[in-house]
């Protein structure tokens, strides 16, 4: 409805001399807000943790001092989410009997943080990093191998429910970049040739190597060691006389 | 968002030799006719950097050995963490006083006082440490290396600053995409407590200590303290009004201290060095070395540890292995992370990597993210891709930040193409600056900033881009 007028703006605007229409944009952030009943996605999908989870539940209440226990919300919500492969309504209400709050406490929780999925998402996550850092080093460049090889956009799910890709925010490796997140592992120093390489292996079922693709281990400097050249000094050294 | 700078007005005042009262612990008021205890020495170096191996806190940086406890024993961690704990709160404190140490997580704020302020009378609440590991600002990843690589450190650091506050658990938040870093967090916790390192009678000193791990889910604001501790509490993250302050009211209605992971880190070697060892590196007031991450275009982008007070050019040359295309392809540098002012070159060729020689260059050391952007960066690009992180991460509290920062975002991309008037230049300076300062958290004046450096520098090549733009739309219509 909104391109008919910003066409008419923009004509008014040429031909009257006056600006054109504005229109706030009607995507604003990355997913919905609210919660729409689906097929796969509504009160009565059924959510129970299974019993090793279950432990994990008990250990990670067990952390936080007694009258607080809601302080294990989002690993929780983690937890059912890595059980689920994406964060089900029903899942919520599970968290908010477990940790006896109204519900509306874990949806506000749920929608706040980018990590918990509220829709059905691929079974490998691909999270490009396109901040400045990244996009310094051709994150531009890596994002659009990632839509060409699995043939599909930003937010979008492969049909075969293997893939999803997402443009995140910084993740934490800038002298790392490019780089993308797949599931809980990061795939740094990427070109285009890695990035596919990468693809291709997680269709083909195998398990890529995740880590620096430039030949390096960490986030030392390429090539020549610039600090840290010997071996590190033994207990003891250095250590004032008075301790 | 460890890396947010907070308003942090010059708190040390230069040391003259006058007559100083301090209220101590009885109640009594001392008077010295000298410095006070926990003043850093003078420092009578002029050169800064490079820092030699064996003055490395950070030996385990990038890998090369086994990061688990019996490596890290043979790098001298855990030792003689019994006698520091021995030692006492007032020692700890006044060895991290002495060795000038600030805060690393941005706002540099004096380590030693803030830890004091927990040592206030108890009132039977518990007291904890939380320790900032949801390290986010764009350009900063120093905190992740010394997680995955020297966990042992940050473990024994939460203990011996657990201590000087007299804590009674630390809770490490890490953020939720740190997935692998925190088990190695975790590996190293539970194999400190087995070796009777935590727990209760933490290394046989008498003193019980426990350390948690905590995974957040995936925000930014997260690294601002309140924030982080509304995280923690199973909230969203939206930032507390302060006052109370966390040391009043933190995590779980007790008295809270949120530090940064570098923070912590080394605060064991410092107490086993000598808060003088510590502060003999660095200018007086900026002292000690410091994680410096070199990203963007540079040739060998790494994380190094260095001397405080190091030159710039000498940093990026000696480590980074050059700017791309050579120093004089360079175009700017935003010194601190993403939230920090950039600098243009002719800036860069001397500025002194500290808190203080930052400040005089109108920018902040903030994390001490080095961003390198060359001559063939789009720089109005750059900066507007950085307003798009601030709009995507603003928690939304407060109005100024949540609107103010989609409105700049808005603009800044019209900028890229050159699709504005000259006089919307000054009308998002004005836009910046009333966002500054007027909200909760910091993360507004995060924001504001980046917009405000590239307007001071580089407002030819905004003004350049309208003209250009203007030619082109004038061709197009004839």
């Amino acid at each position: 409805m909104l391109n008919p007028l910003k066409c008419f703006g923009k004509y008014l605007g040429r031909y009257a001399g006056i600006r054109s229409l504005h229109s706030s944009s009607p995507l604003s952030h990355d997913s919905l807000f609210v919660h729409r009943d689906s097929p796969e996605d509504n009160p009565d999908t059924i959510f129970e943790f299974t019993p090793e989870n279950q432990k994990r539940v008990d250990s990670i209440l067990a952390i936080y001092p007694e009258g607080h226990k809601r302080a294990a919300m989002i690993p929780l919500l983690d937890l059912a989410q890595r059980q689920y492969g994406w964060l089900p309504l029903s899942a919520m209400h599970k968290v908010a009997e477990i940790l006896k709050l109204p519900r509306m406490r874990v949806y506000e929780v749920a929608t706040f943080y980018t990590m918990f999925m509220r829709k059905p998402t691929g079974k490998f996550h691909v999270q490009v990093c396109t901040t400045t850092p990244c996009w310094l080093r051709g994150s531009d460049e890596v994002l659009e191998a990632c839509k060409k090889n699995l043939g599909i956009g930003v937010g979008e799910t492969s049909k075969d429910m293997m893939f999803t890709i997402s443009e995140v925010e910084c993740l934490g490796a800038c002298v790392n970049a490019p780089m993308i997140q797949i599931n809980d592992d990061y795939y740094e120093d990427l070109t285009v040739d890695d990035t596919n390489e990468i693809l291709n292996d997680l269709k083909a079922c195998k398990k890529p190597r995740a880590g620096p693709r430039s030949g390096r281990f960490a986030a030392e400097p390429l090539g020549e060691p610039t600090s840290l050249k010997g071996d590190p000094p033994g207990p003891g050294f250095g250590v004032r006389a008075d301790l | 968002m460890s890396g947010t700078l907070m308003k942090f007005s010059n708190l040390v005042k230069s040391n003259y030799n006058g007559i100083y009262a301090s209220i101590a612990s009885n109640g009594q008021i001392c008077f010295y006719s000298t410095t006070p205890p926990g003043t850093p020495p003078a420092q009578t170096k002029t050169k800064f950097g490079p820092l030699a191996d064996e003055d490395r806190i950070f030996t385990n940086l990038y890998g090369k050995h086994d990061w688990r406890l019996k490596g890290a024993l043979k790098r001298g961690d855990w030792y003689k963490t019994k006698e520091i704990l021995l030692k006492g709160s007032d020692w700890i404190i006044n060895e991290v006083k002495t060795s000038g140490l600030r805060g690393r997580g941005g706002a540099g704020f004096p380590s030693g006082m803030k830890w004091s302020f927990m040592n206030k009378p108890g009132d039977g609440r518990p007291k904890y440490l939380v320790v900032n590991a949801d390290e986010g600002e764009p350009g900063t990843c120093k905190d992740r290396e010394i997680m995955r690589h020297d966990p042992h450190k940050l473990v024994e650091g939460c203990l011996i600053a657990g201590r000087a506050m007299g804590a009674k658990a630390a809770y490490i938040y890490i953020r939720g995409e740190f997935y692998n870093e925190a088990s190695n967090m975790q590996v190293a916790i539970a194999e400190a407590y087995q070796a009777g390192l935590l727990g209760k009678d933490a290394c046989g000193s008498g003193y019980d200590f426990d350390v948690f791990m905590h995974r957040g889910a995936g925000a930014y604001i997260c690294g601002e303290e309140t924030a982080l501790i509304e995280s923690i509490e199973g909230k969203q993250g939206k930032p507390r009004l302060k006052p109370p302050f966390p040391a009043d009211v933190g995590v779980f209605g007790c008295p809270t201290t949120v530090t940064n992971v570098e923070t912590v880190a080394v605060a064991p070697t410092i107490c086993r060095r000598g808060g003088v060892w510590f502060a003999s590196f660095g200018r007086t007031r900026n002292s000690g070395t410091k994680l410096f991450n070199i990203s963007g275009h540079v040739n060998t982008p790494c994380t190094v540890e260095e001397e405080m007070s190091i030159p710039l050019k000498q940093l990026i040359e000696i480590h980074a292995g050059g700017v791309i295309g050579g120093w004089d392809n360079l175009l700017a540098v935003i010194p601190g992370g993403s939230s920090t002012p950039l600098i243009p070159k002719n800036v860069c060729e001397d500025v002194l990597m500290d808190f203080d020689g930052l400040v005089a260059a109108q920018t902040s050391l903030g994390t001490a993210a080095v961003i390198v952007m060359n001559k063939q960066t789009d720089i109005v690009k750059a900066i507007a891709r950085l307003i798009m992180f601030y709009k995507h991460e603003s928690c939304g509290q407060c109005t100024p930040c949540r609107e103010g920062i989609n409105w700049m975002n808005k603009i800044m991309y019209r900028f890229v193409d050159g699709n504005a008037k000259p006089a919307e230049i000054d009308m998002i300076w004005e836009l910046s600056k009333q966002i500054e300062g007027h909200t909760i958290c910091a993360l507004g004046d995060g924001a504001a900033w980046p917009v405000q450096g590239l307007i001071r520098h580089f407002r030819p090549e905004l003004e350049r881009r309208m003209q250009e733009f203007q030619k082109q739309q004038c061709a197009a219509s004839n």
